[in-house]
């Protein structure tokens, strides 16, 4: 099967022709930071942010900071990505509950979740709390939405046979139209998680004293800019990687049934 | 179960067939979508172990009929009555296969588990589950097919998957709509044959919708020709054609070419005026 090998390959074979670039990249970094007559005080080369980074990783601060940024994306995940389910689930389910709700939610999903941050410091404070709050509301809207639109999109003829079968409403939700939406939904936690990390790190940045968002802005508040392009590095680094990890978790789940059975 | 004189009531009611007691009949049913009359008093018996094939041109509602027997559609006027109750709904009795068997079957599950929704909603134990799965599965020979997803299946085989989900649910009537017309004319003959052996096997009571007048004759007891526009029941075609039929020597009999002739005859006249 084409489609099937096209999918297996790609996340077990890297593509070493890829890194050629970003390896150049970095070399001419290197050398023209050495080379050029630059002021290199606020340019740090590669080689000096490696060295701040390991440094950083060695003394603790940095996965330290990493698993803050990452427990208040997981949370605040948790917490919004089971309201938006269980929210998209209600209204796909149910067009009257959709018809009642859709202005109510479109009022209030455009609010950027960066706006939320003065109200979330003023009635939280500073702290993990507010993080995951504004973490849940900013990733409820698209697990919503999708979830939404993907159960209102499940084929109408499994509906039918589950109604010929008699299959009553909960075996209906959970054996016919959730399976038959996962793929979709699947797709929207990506999208949250990705709204996850970004929303952590502005937070933090911005407002709060916690994680690798605040580890950037104190090293660059300390006029240290190798430390700060380490975490810039660091953070792109776990970005890629969650989406590594969901994208496997993806493909086990939604191409298992394109599986050979074997 | 319907009372003796409920059932014999409406056999004499409706003159129904010699043979059997009914099972189905359709009393004065009409079906409206909006102001568009679709069904216009309908009154059709169907006898309990009969063959039923229903023909028609396309737009005649075959498979409005079907749906509102299977309970997905509700009528406008007039009832359905099933073992002597009006049809309100699906029942677990009254299986229904679907045309678009791609459509139809769980992609996620494999073949025995797609047998298994049926038991799985009919609420039998797990432990009893596999043998009955297994057992349905060798029917329709798909036995060693049992651990594969539908989309490993050719054609042929998902539309057998679906016949054994739907005798999976033990049930008293098949209605089948258009069940072979979207396959190709050699797993078609082989699936009717598999059909007409399951129908005597079984006992059920069949509703055949389909378009393909020689398939009506090959299978049915009797069929009936819808006229179109709004939907209403032309003529009523008697399959005197002994059983067991046979793919090289029924069509070439008699009685199989006159009554083909007949419904072609029918069909052509009812399109062309």
């Amino acid at each position: 099967m084409d489609l099937k090998q096209t999918i297996v390959d790609r996340p077990s074979h890297i593509n070493w022709r890829a890194l050629v670039l970003p390896i150049l990249v970095i070399l001419g970094l290197e050398i023209g930071g050495h080379v050029l007559p630059l002021e290199t005080e606020f340019w740090p080369v590669p080689s000096q942010i490696a060295t701040a980074g390991w440094a950083a990783l060695l003394n603790g601060s940095l996965l330290n900071a990493t698993l803050e940024t990452l427990t208040a994306a997981t949370l605040g995940l948790l917490l919004g990505g089971s309201v938006g389910l269980a929210g998209g689930i209600t209204l796909g389910l149910f067009p009257v509950a959709n018809k009642l709700l859709t202005f109510s939610i479109e009022a209030v999903r455009p609010i950027p979740p960066t706006a939320i941050i003065p109200v979330a410091l003023l009635v939280l404070g500073a702290g993990m709390t507010m993080e995951v709050s504004i973490v849940a509301f900013s990733a409820a809207w698209p697990i919503l939405i999708f979830t939404r639109s993907a159960i209102q999109s499940v084929e109408p003829r499994l509906i039918e046979v589950s109604k010929v079968l008699c299959l009553g409403f909960f075996s209906r939700v959970w054996k016919i139209v959730l399976p038959a939406a996962l793929p979709r939904i699947f797709v929207a936690l990506r999208l949250a998680v990705a709204i996850a990390l970004v929303v952590c790190v502005t937070v933090e940045v911005t407002a709060n004293p916690i994680g690798l968002g605040y580890g950037m802005r104190v090293a660059q508040q300390a006029l240290r800019p190798d430390l700060m392009f380490a975490y810039l590095v660091w953070i792109g680094v776990v970005g890629w990687s969650l989406n590594l990890l969901l994208t496997s978790l993806q493909k086990l789940l939604v191409w298992r049934q394109a599986d050979e059975g074997r | 179960m319907p009372s003796v004189d409920q059932a014999s009531e409406a056999m004499t009611a409706k003159g129904a067939r010699g043979h059997g007691e009914v099972i189905i009949s359709f009393e004065n049913l009409s079906l409206s979508f909006g102001s568009k009359l679709i069904l216009d008093n309908i009154n059709l018996d169907v006898a309990r172990g009969e063959f039923l094939c229903v023909i028609g041109p396309s737009g005649c509602g075959k498979t409005t009929m079907l749906r509102l027997l299977a309970g997905l559609l509700t009528p406008s006027a007039g009832q359905i009555l099933y073992q002597g109750l009006p049809v309100s709904g699906p029942r677990p009795d009254v299986a229904v296969l679907f045309q678009d068997y791609v459509k139809a079957l769980l992609p996620w599950r494999t073949v025995f588990g797609n047998v298994s929704l049926a038991l799985e909603a009919a609420q039998v134990p797990r432990k009893l589950r596999r043998d009955k799965i297994m057992a349905h599965l060798e029917l329709v020979g798909l036995a060693d097919h049992a651990e594969k997803y539908p989309t490993q299946l050719s054609g042929g085989m998902q539309q057998r998957l679906q016949i054994a989900r739907c005798l999976a649910q033990d049930p008293e009537v098949l209605l089948m709509d258009e069940p072979f017309g979207a396959l190709d004319a050699m797993t078609r003959q082989a699936l009717q044959d598999e059909m007409q052996e399951l129908a005597s096997v079984s006992g059920c009571t069949i509703f055949f919708v389909t378009h393909d007048l020689e398939e009506a004759v090959y299978l049915g007891d009797r069929v009936i020709g819808l006229l179109p526009h709004p939907g209403r029941v032309g003529r009523e075609f008697e399959v005197n054609i002994s059983r067991p039929r046979d793919q090289l020597t029924t069509p070439e009999k008699p009685e199989f070419l006159q009554l083909r002739h007949e419904l072609y005859s029918f069909i052509k006249l009812v399109e062309h005026g």
